[in-house]
Parts: C-alpha cells; structure tokens; sequence
C-alpha cells in the first residue's frame, strides 16, 4: 500500500532550539493518525513541514508520493490544513469565508457539498453571521469545512479541539471518523492523552523527538509493569505516605486516585499497616489497566530526553518525590 | 463533618438584556476544597466566575465570597482571591523576582514581606537560579509552576484556575496536581474551571453547568455511580446540553449582547 507521508531523519532547529531530532515515521492512507504531545513537544514545527510551509533542516518528508520541497505547489492543492489558532475572516460571513476558500483552490462549494454537508449543516442556520462572533465548537466546524472543500486527500489538523467542551470535542472527532470513507487521510494532534484512543495510531511525542509509535491500545499495554490505584478521602496525605513506604517504587496523582507501582510487581499488603500507622485507615488498592498516560510517563522517565526534562524540572524536589523515584529506578 | 462555607451562592441570577445567562444558581464551596466548575462553551461559567470574582455585580440573588458581599464588597472580595489561567498569568518580559514583586505589590503586599516570602517561594520550588531570569526563557512546565505560586503568593482564601495543566507534559502536570494538593491541604479553597474531564477527575467536587443552570454537583466518584459511566466526561456528554437547544441559546445571548467564547 502506499503512504500518505513518508517522513525519515527529519530535522528542524530554529536558533538554539532543536525543534525537531530526527523525527522518522509513516502514515498510511485513509488513516486517522496522531501526534500525541505537550505544548512545546514540536508538533506544530512537524505540520508546517508536512504542509511545505516551512523547509527541514535536514532529512526527507514525501507527502502523497511528492517531495515536500520540490513538489511544494503540487502539494498544496491535495492539502488541507487546519492551523491551531483560528485562522479564517473574523469579519467574513460563515459563508463568505467558505466561498473564498473553494474560489481559491479553483473549486465551488456546491462541487464538493457532499463531502462538508455532515459538518456545515450544523453551522449552516447561521450561515449569515461573522465567523468572529461564532463559539468555539461553530468556529471549529467551520474551518474543518474550509479546509475540506478542495477536497484534499490529505486533512492536517493542528490541535484541532484545543479550547472545545468535552461534547463539541466528541462530535468532531465523530466527523473526523466518517471522513475516512472519502478516503481521506488525516494527522492530527492533541496535548490531551485521552484523545489518543480515538486514532488509528498514534505517535507520543516529546522535545522534539518520537517517544512510540502505535496502535493506541498497544501503547498504553506497552506498560512494562504491575499499575496499582490506591483511593482515600485525602489524597494529599496519600501521597506522601505512600512514598514514604519502602516497598513503593512509584507514586504519583492520577485523576481520583493515586497510581502506584510496588518493588517487583507485588502488591504487599502490609503498606495498610504503614498508611494505618500514619493515620490513614481508609486506603483501597486495586489493581488498574494502565492509561496512554500512564505509559507516556513511562517513556518519558526511560527515554534519554528525560534527562534534560528533569534536569529542567529538578526543581521540584520541594513539591514532591518523582525525581527521587527516578534515580532509585535507575539503581535497581 | 462541618465544614466553613467559603463560596455561597444563592438564587444567582445574570441577565444581559433577554438573555439569562446565569438562570437561579445556588451551590456551597467549602475551605480547603478543590471545586471543579464544568460546563459546555457558552454555559455560563464566564459569567459566574466574574460574579464570583467581583467583576460583575449580579441581577439578584445573594453571593458572598470569602464573607464578603458580591454587590456591596467587590473590592474586599477582589483582595482575598487569586487567579491563574493557562493561556496569560505571568509577564514574559519581566523576570520571575519582578513578577513576584510586581504581584505582591498589586495586593498591598509590604515590601519585606514580599522579600521574605520570596525567598522562602524560590528555596521551595528550588529556583533560585531561575529568579533573575526573564520569564520567556523559562520552560513552559516552570513558568506554570510559577505562575501557580505567584497565584497563592498573597495567601488569599481562594484561587481561580482556568485550565491550570492543559498542554503541559504529564510529569509536570503530575507534579502541578500535588501542588494544587498541598495548597487546598493549607486551607485555601481551588476553584478549577476546565474544559478537560481528566483534570476534572482530579477534583473533589464537580458541578456541571448547561444553559445557565447546574444540573449536576457531586463527587466524580458519586457522578460516575449515579449516570453510570466509566468517567466524568461520559457524564458531561451525557448531561451537559441538548444541542438543538444550546444553538437557540446562543442566538438569544447574541441579541443580549454577549460575545461567545
């Protein structure tokens, strides 16, 4: 089969930042394919290359069988971008906007209705206002719908859902999910870990560099050891008990409780006795399924961009223990 | 267990116009608390933050905030709470001592006690090397640290966050929730408003608001239990609005003249 985007040693530094080190990896066609990562990670650095908007330093991008560099106007017409700020005519009508974004690409809205109509028609009763004055889920439509109406083969999406309640952000990823039946590939990303389960695959990224890449229910069963949650009413006592517990290699706050790891993978019951003793009777530990999150955690502890994480973060021996967990991972 | 009331919302209502964009609110925020406020674009948290934070007066109802009257002592109010948010907290051309000082000094902070304090702030979150350099050089997972501490520098009762760990890596993030832990365990009462159900999950409370009224406030634990989900972003796409009606709303809110966000 052949790939949507070849990337290999791609390589992007702007002054003394590495934005991007050596970034390699594949999509394949009709995929929805996802870059997982923080503020700050490179992925908007990634998708302005894979757009030809900005050139690599090093390495080669092939974007629908075209070099990224030579094959820059080709390119653009097959290419819809959709950039992490909002970039359309704030003073611009909904429908104005669209139309000058199907004028541009030579095309029409009516041509290519079918392909936007699952999306627009949720925007369409107020096809008369200005985008500027639209919310955030009916600013986000719009630009999807702006971006697809040259129909592109390849849909880039840079954060797409950033700043969008939790239902708008559930019925875009559902559109998203309908386009591959047009046989669009789509890249996207997202600082949100949970989003990762609503991909194809996805790549963890970090610094600059690619931590994983994966099936997302692989990732997350990359997960190299035993994860326990431990629950109780105060959990900020919970947490320092815990690590003060000789038999606990880890113990950090995830959602309602804290995720923990026990020396060995064995879950040794007598931490009960140790949290009773410093007043805390009513901990409940269970075994738990680790998360993306969980793993990207993992990863970043493991990998070698770690170190100058932590090395930045070495700072926070005051608020708690994760740097000191670290070095007696690294001991054992 | 009694516990002190530090938010006390009653009957809150805000209309701009026609529109009711806070429609009859009533919730308790207790001390040493950690609030999530969750809602749809366009809900109506904006407003009540506002009115919580003597920026808007209410319509009617009674409000009072760390014992002072929304209506009638705005400014007391504005003094004894912090804020933070993650897009804009602390100045980028400024360095982190400035930023500290221009801060505590906003609050009527005398100078040797923002001296003091700033030492004991730079020694505890080991940043002392970070003090004399400019905010934009520092890495992004710091400058939320920081900007989180500046928040609370003046001690207030309550502090806002508004996305408090959206886009930051997850060590950092993990290490900004024990913060925010440490800080509730002192006594101060954290008021999260976040669009991201997993920062939710790590509340004790959370109250979900739709078309301008609350239509859940439990512990995630007891939301998950009663809506019979897996999580509490399963709850909010299941409670939070009926999207044909939160379109008309926002027509209304339009001819009220209100700005969507």
């Amino acid at each position: 089969m052949e790939k949507a985007v070849e990337s290999s040693g791609i390589c992007k530094i702007f002054g003394d930042t590495e934005a991007l080190k050596d970034i390699s990896f594949s999509v394949n066609e009709s995929e929805i394919f996802g870059f997982i990562g923080p503020d700050g990670a490179g992925k908007t650095t990634l998708f302005r290359i894979i757009t030809t908007l900005l050139l690599p330093d090093k390495g080669e991008m092939k974007v629908l069988g075209l070099d990224c560099i030579k094959g820059f106007k080709e390119l653009r017409t097959k290419i819809g971008y959709m950039a992490g700020r909002f970039s359309l005519y704030q003073d611009l009508s909904v429908e104005e906007n669209l139309n000058f974004y199907a004028t541009v690409f030579g095309t029409t809205v009516k041509e290519n209705y079918d392909l936007i109509s699952d999306i627009y028609s949720h925007i369409e009763p107020f096809k008369k206002r200005l985008a500027g004055r639209l919310s955030g889920g009916m600013k986000q439509k719009l630009a999807l719908s702006c971006a697809l109406i040259h129909k592109p083969r390849l849909l880039v999406l840079d954060e797409p859902t950033t700043g969008v309640d939790a239902v708008s952000r559930s019925e875009f990823w559902e559109m998203l999910k309908k386009l591959r039946q047009h046989n669009i590939t789509i890249i996207v990303s997202t600082p949100y870990m949970d989003e990762a389960m609503r991909c194809d695959r996805v790549a963890l990224i970090q610094e600059g560099r690619i931590l994983s890449i994966d099936q997302p229910e692989k990732i997350r069963e990359g997960f190299s050891r035993k994860l326990f949650s431990a629950k109780a009413a105060q959990k900020y006592r919970l947490i320092n008990a815990l690590r003060t517990y000789p038999g606990i290699v880890s113990a950090y706050p995830f959602g309602d409780s804290v995720h923990i790891t026990f020396k060995d993978d064995i879950y040794d019951k007598s931490v009960h006795d140790h949290l009773k003793m410093l007043g805390l009777d009513d901990v409940i530990i269970s075994e738990t399924r680790a998360g993306i999150e969980d793993r990207f955690l993992e990863l970043m502890e493991k990998g070698s961009t770690a170190q100058s994480a932590f090395a930045k973060a070495s700072a926070d021996k005051g608020c708690n223990g994760i740097t000191v967990r670290r070095q007696e991972l690294r001991n054992d | 267990m009694t516990r002190n009331t530090v938010i006390l919302v009653k009957n809150l209502v805000k209309k701009f116009g026609n529109f009711t964009a806070n429609d009859n609110l009533s919730f308790e925020v207790y001390e040493g608390e950690i609030f999530g406020f969750l809602g749809a674009n366009g809900a109506g948290k904006t407003t009540t933050i506002r009115i919580l934070s003597g920026l808007s007066e209410p319509t009617s109802g009674e409000v009072t905030v760390a014992g002072f009257n929304a209506k009638k002592q705005p400014e007391k109010i504005k003094k004894n709470i912090g804020y933070m948010c993650q897009k804009f907290s602390l100045y980028e051309d400024l360095t982190a001592k400035e930023n500290i000082m221009l801060y505590g000094g906003i609050y009527g902070m005398s100078k040797a006690l923002i001296k003091e304090r700033t030492d004991v702030l730079l020694d505890k979150l080991n940043f002392r090397e970070y003090g004399d350099r400019l905010i934009s050089s520092l890495p992004l997972g710091l400058k939320q640290k920081l900007a989180f501490s500046v928040a609370v520098f003046h001690e207030p009762r309550i502090v806002f966050l508004d996305e408090p760990t959206g886009g930051v890596d997850p060590i950092t993030r993990r290490q900004f929730w024990e913060m925010i832990y440490e800080t509730a365990a002192n006594g101060i009462t954290v008021f999260v408003t976040t669009h991201y159900m997993d920062e939710a999950e790590y509340c004790d409370r959370v109250s979900i608001m739709s078309e301008g009224r609350i239509v859940a406030l439990d512990t995630p634990a007891e939301l998950k239990r009663q809506y019979n989900a897996s999580s509490v972003e399963e709850v909010f796409v299941k409670i939070a609005r009926p999207p044909s009606l939160s379109s008309l709303r926002s027509e209304q809110a339009l001819k009220g003249g209100l700005n969507l966000v």
